[in-house]
């Protein structure tokens, strides 16, 4: 297969406060009646003088089509999920969201959250089924709630869960919990943000399956509970994982199972076969939302019936054949996030899945799969790249280019501004720590066809030749690109990082 | 799978193509596959029970949209709902802008090929920066409530004391939030909450109240301006030098659109200021429209305590031409795990751009036409509805949201306007009992001369 040269949009385009053009205007509000005016006269009068704003802010000054065409050029120099084959954010690769839902999305766009429930029932009715017919049947777990607006404060959420039902069982002394280094970084970092010890268990080096007997090894009095990914973040499935539940339950902890990416496994295996007391699902992966540059996004968390009344309020219920909301629950762990969490996000997975039904769903997990053997029979032909453990991936493999960098002195970050120039996005490299050197991870969801994957690979092929032939080229790309490699050594230098144009102009222009 | 399942949204479901595929792999099934890598105890061996499905977009449309006639909008209704989330109007620009593919589908593509995206969160930064009078922000997070728990977090961290202080007149649904991020599984890492009365006669923050309760070991004080209950805080900078005198930090949480008129955190002595940003271009969403923001001073003992992505302006080997990175990346929790300061994740950078193009559109006049615009329109309604009999709005010196106070049960009355096609406001009885029967009313540019007199006529009859 033919590679194709990419150029991206290039319109160097100046900061907008660099547009400003004072006394230009883009929107004009609507002024208050002269009644209005006259009855309660000069806004000023209406403030203590305290809190009078005496220096207007800093804002640029611009005209509406001259906003408008500076963030359509910054639109145009971002490549999107949408213009491009998009396999190569693993661990979240994002699948195609159907337009039709942002329409459908669209129609909550003007609910207040606290209106009546009675004037919200249709919405309600979206949330409440989708949790009761769908996620609750997908994952075995009993309840559900959408409250948090991301995968982390799903898996915070469960922590808090953890935390509360430790004390109310009277063992508040359980302050560790325990999760693998393959785990998503969020089962280690929500966790210690509601205060628990954190212990990190290694995979078999060889096997890179994790450990169970450094589990038994772990567990003890002080063990609260796990937090775990499966399949890992390296697409590795762990087969023990019933019995590491057991391990922690006969330990007296709870289990909680990182879904966020359960694409492969939909219709496949389920948390509650697994042993898990609790799950999140990222609606923005999993159940097909856009990822919107990063969020809003949506964890459904899914518990089971023991530890339905810790469920973050309000939870929606229904009752007497209507659907409310039901803020009375002395047990839950109160709030995550205010209101009810995204639900423009559930009305698009409701969708996604409506026109999926059992059938697609099994189909959509199945083709991930069988997407991700066919990528990786391809990737381990090409040169200086390896898959780093053994044995098949559910749904995506890190991969190294530890040998290419030996070989060339061409890594990750060279590659990874390459691949650019042939119209493809930089991959996923991996969390840290760097368990595997120069890695990066596909995973070629449902959404991309055979002909997308292969051309994907032959980039991928194309851009190992070149390491090979000429790193050169690599060296110095992009060359395609909306701006070319970044020379900078500020990123930790208080001197020099600037995170806002105020700050810029200070340190570097004056 | 039958054979003949061919799905829009899976290219691959077609059945010569996966056979083809699994040639290739060298397998005759999916099952196959997956007994490789799933013991079979855990398998599924049997369809889901699921509704049927319904493939064709043409009934999906017709289905989630007969279920959507069912709700009332505010489109529908003249709402008097904020409390959090608030009816502003969003100029056609921004949803131009937030739609675009790009921004809509992009994620975490790097920084060259989506120069684009991170540009946009710069000039987000900076925008918001401009608005508060501080250098330091980064992507927004989740809501108000969260940006709240991340600063006084951070407080406590730079503090090294485990105490904050808290005015009885903030957001009930945010202080829950805050008791999530200060509680600790381990109890000597847990930060107290200690609740400072307001002044009753003022609904603002009681001062002789907050002097009494400013100890050594207190961390920050935090506070909302205009806080919960709407009433703009005339005595902040006091609030700012009282948590001074002792190192304590100021922490301010703000509604973003009132800032083209009132004074900035960083002119108060605010150290850390967080807030919402939705009213700047985003709808309500039911609630799905929440951004929250956490700026501060470019100072690096505060910039080291962000949890979330720092997008910094760079250069590129290009003389001129400009590129961006990510701050002091090694705080976050993609890096340092469970050593991180809280954590990083996918929160709400849509809605930041949507915030960008927001103020790029109205410049320093347009906020603060804005703002002169629904301080007169609030307070035209605040004195309208007072001379209702039974009516009484105990505050003045407010922003866009006022208690009303009623003679009757607000449920009463919130049920009878919908009769009128109105959502009365937040019902407050439960959270401020010592309120009596009172609603948080609120008042935006959206509302005309027209609606609010509909108001005063509704009130009128339902409370006859």
């Amino acid at each position: 297969m033919k590679v194709k040269e990419y150029q991206a949009p290039r319109w160097n385009e100046p900061i907008i406060h660099e547009l400003t053009s004072p006394g230009e205007r883009g929107f004009i509000p609507p002024q208050a009646e002269e009644k209005i005016k006259k009855k309660v006269g000069d806004a000023s009068s209406l403030i203590p003088g305290s809190m009078l704003r005496k220096k207007a802010p800093a804002l640029p000054e611009l005209s509406q089509a001259q906003v408008l065409r500076h963030y359509l050029r910054l639109s145009q120099m971002t490549l999107g999920m949408e213009l491009e084959i998009d396999l190569g954010i693993g661990t979240c690769t994002m699948k195609y969201s159907p337009k039709i839902n942002e329409e459908l999305a669209g129609m909550i766009a003007d609910i207040h959250p606290h209106q009546p429930a009675e004037t919200m029932q249709g919405l309600l009715e979206i949330a409440y089924e989708f949790g009761d017919k769908y996620l609750r049947e997908i994952s075995g777990m009993d309840a559900f709630s959408f409250q948090p607006p991301g995968g982390s404060v799903g898996c915070y959420n469960n922590a808090l869960i953890m935390r509360n039902y430790h004390r109310d069982k009277g063992e508040p002394e359980r302050d560790e919990v325990i999760t693998t280094i393959f785990s998503h970084p969020c089962d280690a970092a929500t966790p210690a943000t509601a205060g628990y010890k954190v212990i990190t268990l290694y995979p078999d080096p060889e096997t890179g399956i994790p450990d169970t007997e450094a589990l038994k090894e772990a567990v003890g009095p002080k063990t609260a509970g796990c937090f775990i990914t499966n399949p890992e973040d390296i697409g590795i499935f762990n087969k023990n994982i019933d019995e590491w539940t057991g391990i922690i339950h006969d330990a007296g902890g709870l289990c909680s199972y990182d879904q966020a990416n359960a694409n492969a496994i939909m219709g496949v295996t389920r948390a509650k076969e697994a042993g898990f007391d609790m799950l999140f699902f990222n609606l923005h992966k999993t159940f097909s939302s856009p990822h919107g540059s990063s969020g809003p996004g949506s964890a459904a968390v899914g518990v089971t019936s023991e530890l339905e009344e810790y469920l973050p309020t309000p939870v929606i219920i229904k009752k007497d054949g209507a659907y409310a909301l039901d803020y009375d629950r002395p047990k839950s762990i109160g709030k995550v996030r205010d209101f009810m969490g995204n639900l423009q996000v559930v009305v698009r997975s409701y969708a996604w899945s409506m026109a999926l039904g059992a059938k697609g769903l099994r189909e959509a997990a199945e083709v991930s799969m069988i997407n991700s053997q066919y990528l990786v029979d391809k990737v381990k032909k090409i040169k200086g790249i390896s898959l780093t453990y053994p044995g098949r991936r559910v749904d995506q493999g890190r991969w190294s280019l530890e040998q290419m960098k030996a070989d060339t002195g061409i890594g990750i970050s060279e590659v990874n501004r390459r691949v650019i120039d042939y119209g493809i996005q930089s991959f996923f490299t991996s969390h840290h720590p760097w368990l595997i050197p120069e890695p990066f991870t596909p995973e070629p969801c449902e959404t991309y066809s055979k002909a997308d994957i292969d051309y994907w690979c032959a980039v991928l092929e194309k851009v190992s030749e070149e390491a090979y032939s000429n790193p050169e080229l690599l060296k110095t790309a992009p060359h395609n690109s909306s701006n070319h490699r970044i020379v900078f050594d500020g990123f930790n230098d208080p001197k020099k990082w600037a995170m806002s144009w105020a700050a810029y102009r200070r340190k570097h222009l004056e | 799978m039958g054979d003949d399942f061919v799905h829009p949204y899976i290219p691959n479901s077609v059945p010569s193509i996966k056979k083809k595929m699994l040639e290739e792999i060298g397998a005759n099934n999916a099952d196959e596959l997956y007994a490789e890598m799933i013991p079979d105890r855990l398998l599924l061996k049997r369809e889901m029970d699921l509704p049927p499905a319904l493939p064709s977009e043409v009934d999906l449309k017709r289905h989630v949209s007969e279920l959507m006639a069912k709700n009332k909008t505010t489109e529908d209704y003249i709402s008097f709902l904020g409390a959090g989330c608030w009816q502003h109007y969003v100029p056609k620009v921004c949803e131009t802008i937030q739609n675009r593919s790009e921004f809509l589908t992009a994620y975490a593509g790097g920084s060259h090929s989506d120069l684009g995206r991170f540009q946009a969160n710069f000039e987000f930064q900076s925008l918001i920066c401009d608005l508060l009078d501080m250098e330091v922000t980064g992507i927004p997070t989740y809501d108000w409530g969260a940006a709240a728990g991340n600063g006084v977090r951070m407080a406590s961290r730079m503090t090294g004391r485990s105490e904050i202080l808290v005015p009885m007149n903030v957001s009930p649904a945010r202080l829950q939030i805050l008791e999530s991020f200060c509680g600790s599984a381990t109890p000597e890492r847990e930060i107290k909450i200690k609740m400072v009365e307001m002044d009753k006669e003022t609904g603002r923050v009681n001062i002789e109240d907050l002097k009494s309760k400013m100890t050594a070991e207190v961390a920050c004080v935090y506070f909302e301006n205009p806080n919960y209950l709407g009433v703009i805080e005339a005595d902040a900078k006091e609030i700012s030098d009282i948590a001074h005198d002792i190192d304590a930090e100021s922490v301010v949480g703000v509604d973003a659109i009132s800032l083209g008129v009132l004074a900035s955190p960083a002119s108060y002595g605010a150290d850390i200021a967080v807030g919402e940003a939705q009213p700047l271009g985003v709808k309500m969403f039911a609630g799905g429209g929440s951004c929250g923001f956490l700026a501060t001073q470019d100072e690096e003992r505060y910039v080291a305590e962000f949890p979330m992505r720092l997008v910094s302006l760079a250069t590129t080997s290009v003389e001129g031409e400009y590129g961006f990175g990510q701050a002091l990346y090694d705080r976050t929790s993609y890096m340092a795990r469970e050593n991180a300061k809280d954590w990083v994740g996918t929160t709400t950078a849509l809605w930041g751009i949507t915030a960008a193009v927001y103020m790029s559109l109205l410049g320093p006049q347009g906020m603060k036409e804005l703002g002169e615009t629904i301080i007169q329109k609030s307070n035209y309604t605040a004195g309208l509805i007072e001379e209702i009999s039974g009516v009484e709005v105990p505050y003045r010196g407010f922003f866009k949201e006022f208690p009303v106070k009623f003679n009757k049960p607000v449920e009463e009355i919130n049920k009878k306007l919908l009769d009128y096609e109105i959502f009365g406001g937040k019902d407050l009885t439960k959270d401020y009992p010592g309120l009596g029967d009172s609603a948080l009313y609120c008042v935006t540019e959206m509302h005309t001369l027209g609606m609010i007199e509909k108001l005063d006529a509704a009130l009128k009859e339902v409370l006859a």
